[in-house]
């Protein structure tokens, strides 16, 4: 089993808070094919489409019939430690802050060994589950997990490092007026957060939810995304305290583009889905940044919800879906600008949800519990991409095949 | 000495008092809330251009935007449908001799203390008539509530029938519009109607009769406590916008001491 990490004591203001660092992150271009699969927490390999081999490392050129047809597929992640290794010096300045540190070899069952790090309740020569998972750089690392779960298997070292874990963590859901934020702040105080804060807007408008958000312990902080000052208040009072963001604001009307006559609800909703999530990342992006290695209450996460139709366009709701498009590429913008940080860029893509804008459209629809239960599942894994749905996950599966095609589908060209 | 002379020495030794009646243009400040299906009133916004550093070193400023409608604010007759042929009816159109004029206050603080939804009527105004005298042509008349006293949830103060501010009943309008040929009305409220005014005949029956009438309107003034019944000199000119239906502005009322 592992030692359950303890509530972090109070800092001493006389310390230096410890500087971010992360792991190597170079790769090769065939080796990104595993860090692809670790965004999604997928378990994947090449494997050889001529001759059916296996792949690892990535590379370029079957290592049985030198193919270069090797497409990335699912494998099913169980094997046997071969040898391993603890280490206990370095000159890499991020694992000399966490050393010993244990790294070793597996079999795996479907054929090649792989390196990875050790979870620390894995025995000598056990059987494990291996895990693809993102490290502080973004890229695909193996894990190796003992074959059943033990006991605070979460809290190790190597797993939690890789992770987005709340348990410990302060957290801020940004629109308590959205209504999923009491699931949020339900599913994320179950998960161990120590702190959550949700942000109000315009407290001059009459809120229901409040009594149901002060239930759960959270606390209500007056926060309007499309507010610059209310965000640099925020920032002021709590930019050193948020450990994981959750940005779910959202404005959303139905119609694209001929269907309106001017361009103010496009403003608003570009004004509250895109530049809101500029206008938070600017207000409290670079504290977070400056304190992903502040123990155990480290800054580690910024997620976004968002809707599946940011990859392809939903005409039906065309100037949203616009809006949706804008923040996700503003997030591989933030993603980049986070990067030297570790600090994890999550996106959480949803299909219609069920509210009062998607009330005309046929289910399925995405409830507010399972939006939060893949926000903490995404967390626990340290996932940058989640798809929360069926409606999600197909479009998701066929933006993949083929982009132009599910354009045609979604635009009315399909059966 | 002239008379403006006088006035400037006036106000300089204070026996002309100079009364500001506008709320702070302020992102917080509640606006007007339609079903969320309407088109909806922008808040307040300001931007940071640059503030003495990188984006501009020696100088400071802003860009803002609103709606013509946002904060203590002016309506012109073309913001209601009443009025969208009355000519003059834009804000840039409207003559400037219009934007400076006498003003009478009607105190109604004590009946909307006791009723959210209080309503001005003809024989209020007939009553404050018997007291300070007839309400002069052409001038400004306020209802004073002292609602600008509110704040947060309770400005608007929203229910699930809508909003419940006090305002005027279609009797009271007409009687200050067809009998006593005002230039326009005013209130603390966030509009000239009361709260519940969408359910009278007219529906919002201010809008719809001043503006009809080619008057104006003011709303979300404060300071209205300050004012006295009669004597005072309304300075209200809206932005000169091309077009416009209405525009923030600063209201300021001169009052003899
Ligand atoms: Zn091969």
């Amino acid at each position: 089993m592992t030692d359950p990490i303890q509530p972090p004591p109070k800092k001493n203001p006389l310390n230096r808070s410890w500087v971010s660092t992360i792991p190597p992150a170079a790769r090769s271009r065939a080796a990104l094919g595993l860090t692809a699969a670790a965004a999604e927490g997928r378990f994947m390999l090449q494997v050889c489409a001529d001759c059916g081999a296996t792949q690892y490392p990535p590379r370029d050129a079957c290592h049985k019939c030198l193919s270069i047809d090797l497409p990335w597929q699912d494998i099913i992640p169980t094997g046997e430690l071969l040898a391993e290794t603890t280490i206990r010096a370095t000159t890499d300045i991020y694992f000399r802050d966490r050393l010993p540190w244990r790294a070793g070899t597996v079999r795996l069952d479907a054929g090649p060994p792989m390196i990875c790090h050790i979870h620390g309740d894995v025995k000598p020569y056990a059987r494990v589950r291996l895990i693809n998972r993102l490290d502080r750089s973004g890229q695909g690392v193996i894990l190796a997990l003992p074959e059943k779960d033990t006991p605070n298997m979460a809290d190790d070292p190597h797993l939690r490092a890789i992770s987005s874990d709340p348990s410990h963590r302060r957290v801020l859901i940004v629109d308590g007026r959205n209504p999923n934020t009491p699931d949020f702040a339900k599913a994320l105080k179950d998960a161990g957060a120590a702190m959550i804060l949700i942000g109000l807007s315009e407290d001059w408008l009459p809120f229901q939810g409040r009594k149901a958000l002060e239930d759960v312990g959270a606390q209500i902080i007056p926060l309007d995304v499309t507010d610059t000052k209310s965000l640099q208040r925020l920032a002021g009072e709590f930019g050193g305290k948020i450990d994981i963001l959750i940005n779910n604001a959202r404005y959303i009307r139905p119609g694209g583009v001929i269907d309106r006559t001017d361009t103010n609800l496009a403003a608003r909703e570009l004004e509250v889905n895109a530049l809101g999530l500029m206008r938070l990342a600017q207000a409290l992006g670079p504290a977070m940044c400056s304190r992903t290695a502040d123990g155990t209450n480290s800054a580690v996460a910024w997620v976004n919800i968002l809707s599946a139709w940011a990859l392809a366009n939903e005409p039906s709701f065309g100037s949203f879906a616009a809006s949706q498009a804008a923040a996700l590429s503003l997030s591989q913008s933030l993603r980049a600008e986070f990067r030297a940080s570790g600090l994890r860029l999550m996106n959480v893509f949803v299909g219609p949800t069920d509210d009062e804008w998607h009330q005309p459209l046929p289910p399925p629809k995405v409830t507010p519990a399972a939006i939060a239960r893949d926000v903490v599942r995404g967390l626990h894994g340290g996932f940058e991409d989640v798809f929360c749905g069926d409606v999600a996950k197909d479009l998701n599966e066929r933006f993949r095949r083929n982009p132009k095609v599910l354009e045609r589908e979604m635009t009315g060209g399909g059966v | 000495m002239s008379t403006l002379a006088n006035l400037a020495s006036n106000i300089a030794d204070g026996s002309v008092k100079v009364v500001d009646l506008t709320h702070t243009l302020d992102p917080d400040f509640p606006v007007i809330i339609l079903p969320p299906e309407f088109g909806q009133c922008a808040r307040f916004r300001m931007e940071e251009v640059s503030a003495y550093d990188h984006r501009g070193p020696g100088w400071k400023w802003h860009n803002i935007s609103m709606n013509e409608h946002t904060g203590t604010h002016f309506d012109a007759p073309s913001h209601w449908i009443s009025g969208r042929d009355v000519p003059m009816g834009a804000v840039d159109e409207i003559p400037a001799d219009k934007l400076v004029g006498p003003v009478v206050v009607i105190d109604c603080s004590e009946g909307a203390a006791q009723d959210d939804d209080f309503e001005l009527t003809p024989q209020i105004i007939e009553a404050f008539e018997a007291e300070h005298g007839r309400i002069p042509e052409d001038a400004w008349v306020l209802m004073r509530t002292d609602w600008s006293k509110r704040s947060g949830a309770a400005y608007l103060n929203m229910a699930s029938d809508g909003p419940h501010s006090p305002g005027p009943t279609p009797d009271a309008i007409r009687l200050l519009v067809e009998d006593r040929n005002i230039r326009g009305f005013g209130t603390e409220t966030v509009g000239t109607d009361a709260g519940q005014g969408a359910h009278y005949t007219p529906p919002y029956p201010a809008h719809y009769i001043l503006h009809g009438a080619g008057k104006y309107g003011l709303q979300c003034m404060c300071n209205l406590d300050q004012l006295p019944p009669t004597g005072a000199m309304l300075v209200a000119p809206p932005l000169k916008i091309k077009g416009g239906t209405g525009s923030p502005l600063r209201v300021l009322a001169l009052v003899e001491n």
